[in-house]
């Protein structure tokens, strides 16, 4: 007999129960963001207040995944999203412990701790109130901040393996219909049809079959699949458990970064967990059906987020890709048919089986459905991660739920897609985004790096930034990516330096468009997108700094010259104290001074001055 | 430097001798060690039955793998894009001149070693600065020697 959906709802009300003993919840985001902002003790001393009041038995403390409100972490959740604090114990621990009891004790909200708007004048108690939450639509993101990832039960409370239960009672066939009609791509940045993949894996020849989440999340600037790994790691179990059956795979893996220490440990927990109420292992709910799943730890080669690269690197070789003259829907790990789909994509299946294909579909653009995930970060006001539906404009992410830019600054570009992205100009700030705006543009959705950029952001340095990082991550393997890559980076790192000669731009433009086309995978024929795209927006940046050697944003340190105003300097000191080679002399309330010579051009008494005293020429 | 074979084929066992395993049996190699030494992985090629040549491959392959001896304490500053846009390098520099030490390399004391990494994925705290498992987020040019000290002191 099959597991029912009866014996899941009576483990569901168990739990209820057990929590309805509880009079508050109180939720501590302990994702990685939080956690560095010392969540962990804010837990630990809450914990102890708690106990030390003898509420212990009335009051329950629970540690979540990521809010996505990192910025103002650490995050402390009251109920069902009643009160938001924010920084809580970052000033005084003890203090706000004690703030934290008098809002138990007493419904007291305490002020200070709440989240204030971009004027600083009107503060919000209700997450839901807050334009950062407010305009965003969570179906993947929904329980991140809500269960204890630790806890499966609680997973199930909310609805968790309800989707498994149910697709074991429908035909394979038709579990693949369903995620083909739902429109589901994939959001690991490639956006191909989801259940395309799984059919052609499903009709691949073969009776030892394989799935793959890929959590090799090696974008800089991206953590969307760690804070899912992290928060609600039994999502993405479940939707692998579905993929699986519906393929006919009897094997899993999770690729997990080796810098995610938190998304193993989490994640391994809940493979255990799973094993134990028989969701994962033999005899699937009694089901007849066999699959298991095994995490492996990456070694931080950025090319293993690439799919054969990825498999190559499981069978226990250094990760480099192959040419995929056969997909690996037909040979993939251990030559045998494989279905590699991203974290967040497996996390999104169980929710298309429980409300349905349609319900999906509603939500979107014609050619890109349901939700994305980004993560939202650089030089804007509130960092952190973001749902939305796709076709939600780029300013409408920046600035409604980003707050706009930080210190008031005006905005400039935003990059996305990672190293395989592009920056886009604020010309083309009203475009919707989905997957194929985006690579009209020359840059690409990829796995959800939103990099905002504003007039200090010089994107000639973004450029040559991304090649660097592309030349020490290259596998070496094809000659295109590994020589072609390397000749860009020594061409921008010169214009950077001020040597840039005329003729540098189409240079650049030539060696991109060879790389493109003769590239093994699809990292080194993406590469010179981050150059390609800025050239294309920003050619007059590239100008000023070729022609006229210089570097309007003012970070290339070979073409600016830091100065102190005398008529705006106050002599407070703030830059004096900051300067990180003690280079800036002067008295209090008197004109400071840069020595010119011992100046490192780093830029920290232009950034840290309250009254633009500071000049960058 | 000598290596505790016991030790070394118990972890080998761990993953029933399969030589698929060979990047976790190094990552828990250099968990012990803090690096991995030639030795070890000579040894682990011999158990495996593969040449050395594979094994070397996978061991320089791999970024999280350090061949060097490395300090009591591992500094990475994050040049994740978001880092690199807020200060990171600046960051970078800082380190190297309080340290005396380039990317990569440990101080002569055997303290720290110190290495970049593209991201770790804690883009909301750029710039971001993480001493063995322990994060700095927001971290400025004058911040860094206060973290340093809090390392330096005999932990």
């Amino acid at each position: 007999m099959n597991m029912s959906l009866e014996e899941l709802g009576r483990i569901a009300f168990e739990y209820k129960s057990r929590m309805d003993g509880f009079k508050k919840v109180i939720l501590i985001c302990t994702g990685t963001g939080c956690v560095s902002s010392g969540a962990m003790k804010v837990f630990d001393a809450l914990k102890k207040a708690v106990e030390k009041e003898g509420l212990k038995d009335k009051i329950l403390i629970k540690k979540t995944g990521c809010h996505g409100l990192c910025e103002r972490g650490p995050i402390v959740v009251f109920g069902d999203n009643e009160i938001l604090y924010q920084t809580v114990g970052k000033r005084n621990l003890d203090n706000d412990i004690r703030l934290l009891i008098s809002t138990i004790k007493d419904d007291a909200i305490a002020e200070s701790l709440l989240y204030k708007g971009d004027d600083k004048t009107k503060r919000y108690v209700s997450t839901h109130d807050i334009p950062f939450y407010a305009g965003q639509t969570r179906f993947v993101l929904a329980l991140n901040g809500i269960i204890d990832p630790e806890i499966i039960e609680d997973y199930i409370a909310h609805g968790g393996y309800k989707a498994l239960v149910k697709s074991f009672s429908m035909e394979r066939d038709e579990i693949i219909e369903w995620i083909e009609k739902s429109g589901l791509r994939g959001k690991g940045g490639g956006g191909f049809p989801t259940g395309i993949k799984w059919r052609s894996c499903k009709n691949a020849e073969g009776t030892i079959k394989y799935v793959i989440a890929n959590g090799d999340e090696g974008d800089p600037g991206a953590f969307m699949d760690r804070s899912l790994m992290e928060g609600n790691p039994h999502a993405v179990l479940e939707g692998m458990v579905i993929g699986a059956y519906a393929i006919g795979a009897s094997q899993g893996h999770i690729y997990v970064r080796d810098e995610y220490p938190l998304a193993v440990e989490r994640l391994q927990k809940a493979i255990d967990q799973a094993r134990s109420y028989g969701f994962l292992g033999k005899d699937i709910i009694r089901s007849g059906f066999d699959f298991d799943i095994q995490i492996f730890r990456g070694g931080g080669a950025f090319v293993c987020g690439e799919s054969t690269a990825l498999m190559t690197s499981i069978e226990g070789r250094a990760g480099e890709p192959r040419a995929k003259y056969t997909h690996t829907v037909e040979k993939g790990l251990w030559e045998k048919p494989t279905n590699l789909n991203n974290v967040e994509t497996w996390a999104t299946v169980p929710e298309i089986i429980d409300k349905g294909w349609e319900w999906f579909s509603s939500i979107g653009t014609e050619e890109s459905k349901g939700t994305k995930v980004f993560s939202l970060v650089g030089k804007v006001n509130n960092t952190g991660l973001v749902e939305v539906p796709m076709g939600m404009t780029l300013k409408e992410i920046i600035f409604g739920l980003g707050g706009g830019i930080q210190g008031g600054k005006k905005f400039k570009a935003v990059q996305t897609g990672g190293p395989s992205g592009g920056c886009i100009s604020e010309e083309y700030i009203d475009m919707p985004v989905d997957f194929d705006s985006l690579t009209k543009l020359g840059s690409m959705m990829g796995s959800g790096g939103m990099i905002v950029m504003d007039e200090r952001s010089c994107m000639v340095d973004v450029a040559r930034y991304f090649l660097k990082f592309l030349v020490e991550e290259s596998c070496g393997k094809c000659t295109p990516c590994r020589e072609g890559v390397r000749r860009m980076y020594e061409i921008v790192d010169r214009i950077c330096n001020g040597d840039g000669v005329s003729g540098d731009i189409e240079h650049l433009e030539e060696l991109g468009r060879a790389i493109s086309l003769g590239s093994l995978c699809g990292l080194g024929q993406s590469a010179p997108n981050p150059v390609l795209s800025t050239i294309r927006f920003f050619k007059d940046e590239y100008r000023m700094h070729i022609d006229e050697k210089k570097c309007p944003a003012g970070v290339c340190k070979a073409l600016i010259k830091l100065s102190i105003h005398p008529d705006r300097c106050t002599g407070c000191m703030r830059c004096s104290a900051e300067c990180p080679v003690k280079c800036i002399s002067g008295e209090k309330k008197k004109v400071h001074i840069i020595d010119q010579e011992k100046c490192i051009k780093c830029g920290t008494c232009y950034d840290v001055c309250r009254f633009d005293a500071v000049t960058i020429e | 430097m000598g290596i505790d074979r016991d030790k070394i084929d118990a972890i080998i066992q761990k993953y029933d001798g399969d030589k698929s395993y060979i990047l976790a049996i190094f990552q828990d190699i250099q968990r012990i060690y803090r690096y991995l030494p030639k030795e070890a992985i000579k040894f682990i090629c011999e158990r495996l039955d593969i040449p050395f040549s594979k094994g070397y491959e996978v061991a320089t392959f791999y970024k999280s793998l350090s061949l060097k001896p490395r300090g009591k304490h591992t500094v990475h500053v994050c040049l994740g894009t978001a880092c690199h846009l807020r200060g990171g390098p600046s960051i970078v520099d800082t380190f190297q001149r309080e340290l005396k030490v380039k990317i990569g390399d440990t101080t002569e004391d055997g303290n720290f070693t110190f290495e970049t990494v593209n991201c770790l994925g804690a883009c909301a705290l750029a710039p971001l600065v993480r001493v063995d498992n322990q994060d700095f987020g927001k971290a400025t040019p004058g911040g860094v020697k206060k973290i340093i000290s809090e390392f330096m002191n005999g932990e």
